[in-house]
């Protein structure tokens, strides 16, 4: 109670106002962490610089990182999404049955890539619903509907691998835009929308107050259970554009691979990116950091040979240590 | 004189490059109660913290019952016979009464816990208390003095020597004070020394032998409590002359700016009626539990009413969220500052502008406006924070319930609902906010203030409702205002004298 006590000084308004630069003390270290890995990956391997090798990376990151950045505003609103990577497959299936159903190529895609996200963003509220006017702790919830989106699309394929013929599919995820691929724009322009949300918005604010002390956020008048269903739904958009992605990439989904694991990179990117797992702060940009963290880490791993059975290890290893960190610094 | 039961010689703590507590010195003996007295932010949690292990001091001894240390960890200070009653309480809210007494300590038989001796000795501990209280209750359904009569049960059965009571009657009413202070004396007969911290300067009086004065972390005096007056502990504290603590009453209160009729909520509130006017202060008196909070949360949308009418400016609301209320000109401080008032993890600004947050917005939050607003607050209400970014976390308490203030003074509210306003404060702090709760009447504003403390209920309000059992027992003004009438009706001994209205 004393530490804090001294009168306020003049002459602190510039280093106030680099708080409000992207960069604070919580972006910090993973941001560190991120160039350290750059600068000891483009040591370990000399393809690792290569332009090529960048730009499969940032897209190999896209996937996750736009599911990942849904993930951050579930978990700062306290609560957590498994059913993303389920999602991801049900919604690719989806999304390449409307692509297939619609003769005129142009309006295929268009249509698709609406159904898409509005699919993505009812299995969102679908999940928000449950966890708010069910009254269920959103990991039962989402550990539920993780089995049954997965079911469901397994189910309408019969298992089997869904393709498309439609030219212009395949230009979306697969195209680039000066140089760079479609996904990655859409990483970062998702990432930059999002952040504008979080930090700068009414919205952004509640997300994090309903976070912190969801009885503070209704004695003030808060929606809390609105908020929170904005952020199940946020998500399944996000899982939306990442199967939009994904799908018109490989051209076809499956059922079973697709999407498979991508709720605990995505939980893992959020993570490393510094934002607490208990809700309440974080940081959009910190999760882009983490996304790109594994991203790289994942390549090196490919590119020095090491086996791909110890890979998770690695990655496991990654994600404890930045939780270490964390806890350092906040306790 | 027998030997010191503990005994502090040279004490200094510092964070960094900040001293908050140096060269304390002082002897405890077995059977006396010390006070411990100061203002928010002069060390004294600090200083309690050191001698109950939790902070390790950056210089001097700690002599307990003859074994000196230089460090204590909690552990080592419970084993010496430390206990220490928190303001935050430590209790598991999903366990049992008898669960939570002993806790960490659990009696075993066999290897296997026997439920049936904690049960016992729980019950035995709490009539020990005077308290009724069953322990197979879990601590979530108990209210605030019932939870803190658990705490000195563990204590209790710790057979602790020396017992440190960190503000422990700022949650109770004066009848609850009344039992902790028979308890605390027993304890003392029996030889345990007692170390209490209480802003309530009477209350320091009645209960300690001896005063440790403490002001920005040094010791002022140690003293013998029979030798000074309160205004000369208020003054030692504060290190100058504090003018009348309570605004004086002015004017005559203008139209009704709300008012509420036949307020009922399912077993909490029954036919709850009253007039709040501009430029008054109305009190709202009653014990822990009688209904005074509910009647607030429930003019606040925060719990459904089964009946009544809320009018404001003589237009009838319908209010069945806080939003709303927020939205007709009404705003409610509420007891629980940690818990419902403030999120501990925003900085300053952020919570100022909690409430009036689309104020500042064009499109996206002005950050520069927020900031400057923050920074009027902070000027007004002379919030003491070493930045407006940092966490409110980091800032005392009294500063937390300025930050909480602003934070409803941002919306511009007509009536505010203040609940327990200066709940764990020092008396400078409490002046301050007497006097912002008196300039919003001079503006024309309406205040209630809910309080447990009488002193605050008598010399801050115009008029005085008197709550028992979720009904208004009595309406008071002028010089019924008093201890002994508000007393009479809050336990009931006094029914209102109206035609009808006899019960019992």
């Amino acid at each position: 109670m004393n530490d804090a006590t001294n009168p306020n000084s003049p002459g602190q308004s510039g280093l106030q106002r680099l708080r409000r630069l992207p960069i604070n003390a919580t972006l910090l270290a993973p941001l560190l962490a991120l160039l350290i890995l750059f600068v000891l990956s483009s040591f370990a391997s000399e393809y690792f610089l290569n332009a090529r090798n960048i730009t499969n990376v940032l897209r190999q990151v896209s996937y996750t990182g736009i599911i990942a950045i849904g993930m951050t505003f579930v978990i700062i609103a306290g609560g957590i999404d498994l059913s993303v990577g389920s999602m991801v497959a049900l919604v690719g299936v989806l999304l390449l049955y409307v692509v297939n159903a619609i003769a005129d190529p142009i309006q295929a895609v268009l249509l698709g890539m609406l159904a898409a996200v509005v699919a993505g963003s009812l299995f969102g509220l679908f999940n928000g619903l449950l966890v708010t006017r069910g009254r269920m702790a959103a990991f039962v919830v989402t550990l539920a509907t993780m089995s049954i989106f997965r079911s469901l699309a397994l189910y309408l394929t019969d298992a089997g691998e869904v393709t498309t013929r439609n030219p212009l599919f395949s230009s979306i995820g697969g195209g680039y835009l000066f140089g760079i691929p479609i996904p990655v724009w859409a990483f970062f322009g998702l990432a930059l929308a999002a952040h504008v949300l979080l930090a700068h918005t009414p919205f952004g604010r509640h997300v994090c107050a309903v976070g912190a002390n969801s009885q503070v956020a209704r004695y003030s008048g808060i929606r809390v259970e609105r908020v929170v269903l904005s952020t199940f739904i946020i998500a399944g958009i996000c899982v939306g554009l990442s199967a939009i992605m994904l799908s018109s990439r490989l051209n076809s989904v499956s059922p079973s691979d697709a999407g498979y694991f991508y709720e605990l990179d995505a939980i893992a990117a959020v993570v490393i990116g510094g934002t607490a797992l208990s809700g309440g702060r974080g940081s959009v940009w910190g999760t882009v950091i983490g996304a790109l963290i594994l991203g790289i880490i994942n390549n090196m791993l490919n590119l020095t040979g090491v086996s791909p059975y110890l890979q998770g290890l690695v990655k496991g290893a990654v994600i404890l240590l930045a939780v270490l960190l964390q806890y350092r610094r906040t306790g | 004189m027998s030997r010191p039961l503990l005994r502090l010689e040279g004490i200094g703590k510092a964070f960094g490059p900040v001293t908050v507590l140096d060269d304390i010195a002082f002897e405890l003996a077995p059977g006396e109660v010390m006070g411990i007295l100061g203002e928010n932010g002069a060390g004294k949690s600090t200083l309690l913290k050191i001698i109950s292990g939790v902070y390790t001091p950056s210089a001097g001894r700690i002599i307990l019952d003859g074994k000196t240390f230089t460090a204590l960890d909690p552990i080592t200070a419970r084993r010496q016979g430390v206990a220490m009653i928190p303001q935050e309480f430590n209790l598991v809210s999903t366990l049992r009464v008898y669960e939570n007494v002993f806790l960490g300590q659990e009696v075993r038989r066999a290897g296997l816990l026997d439920r049936a001796q904690m049960r016992r000795r729980t019950r035995e501990v709490l009539q020990s208390l005077d308290v009724e209280l069953d322990p197979e209750l879990p601590i979530e359904q108990l209210s605030v003095a019932e939870r803190q009569m658990v705490e000195v049960a563990r204590v209790l059965v710790n057979d602790a020597r020396i017992l440190i009571l960190d503000e422990p009657t700022t949650v109770l009413t004066d009848r609850e004070v009344a039992v902790l202070f028979d308890v605390v004396r027993a304890l003392v007969a029996k030889g345990v020394a007692v170390l209490f911290i209480s802003h309530k300067l009477k209350e320091v009086r009645q209960l300690c032998d001896r005063l440790l004065i403490l002001r920005d972390g040094c010791q002022v005096e140690v003293c013998q409590a029979q030798d000074v007056s309160e205004e000369d502990m208020a003054h030692k504290m504060v290190g100058r002359e504090l003018s009348q603590i309570f605004p004086d009453r002015r004017g005559t209160p203008g139209e009704a700016a709300l008012k509420v009729s036949g307020l009922s909520v399912p077993n909490l509130l029954e036919d709850i009626s009253f007039t709040l006017r501009r430029g008054e202060v109305l009190g709202l008196s009653g014990m822990v539990g009688s209904g005074r909070t509910e009647i607030a949360e429930a003019i606040m949308g925060l719990r459904r009413k089964s009946s009544g009418e809320i009018e404001m400016n003589g237009k009838p609301l319908s209010i069945d969220s806080p939003r709303a209320a927020h939205d007709n000109g009404l705003a409610y401080l509420s007891e629980d500052r940690q818990g419902k008032g403030l999120v501990l993890s925003f900085n300053v600004m952020e919570n100022i502008t909690t409430l009036s947050l689309p104020r500042y917005v064009r499109g996206l939050i002005r950050h520069g406006a927020e900031r400057r607003r923050a920074e009027e607050y902070q000027q007004r209400l002379a919030i003491k924070a070493a930045k407006l970014s940092d966490p409110v976390s980091l800032l005392s308490g009294g500063n937390q319930q300025k930050v909480y203030l602003a934070k409803l003074l941002d919306i511009d509210p007509e009536v505010l609902i203040l609940d327990e306003p200066t709940r764990g404060i020092d008396i400078n702090t409490k002046q301050q906010i007497y006097r912002l709760i008196r300039s919003l009447t001079d503006q024309g504003k309406a205040v209630m203030v809910i309080s447990s403390e009488l002193e605050e209920i008598i010399g801050l309000c115009d008029r005085v409702l008197v709550v028992r059992e979720g009904r208004i027992a009595a309406e008071l003004s002028d010089d019924k205002i008093n201890e002994q009438d508000i007393m009479l009706y809050a336990a009931g001994a006094r029914q209102r004298g109206m035609a009808g209205a006899e019960v019992q």
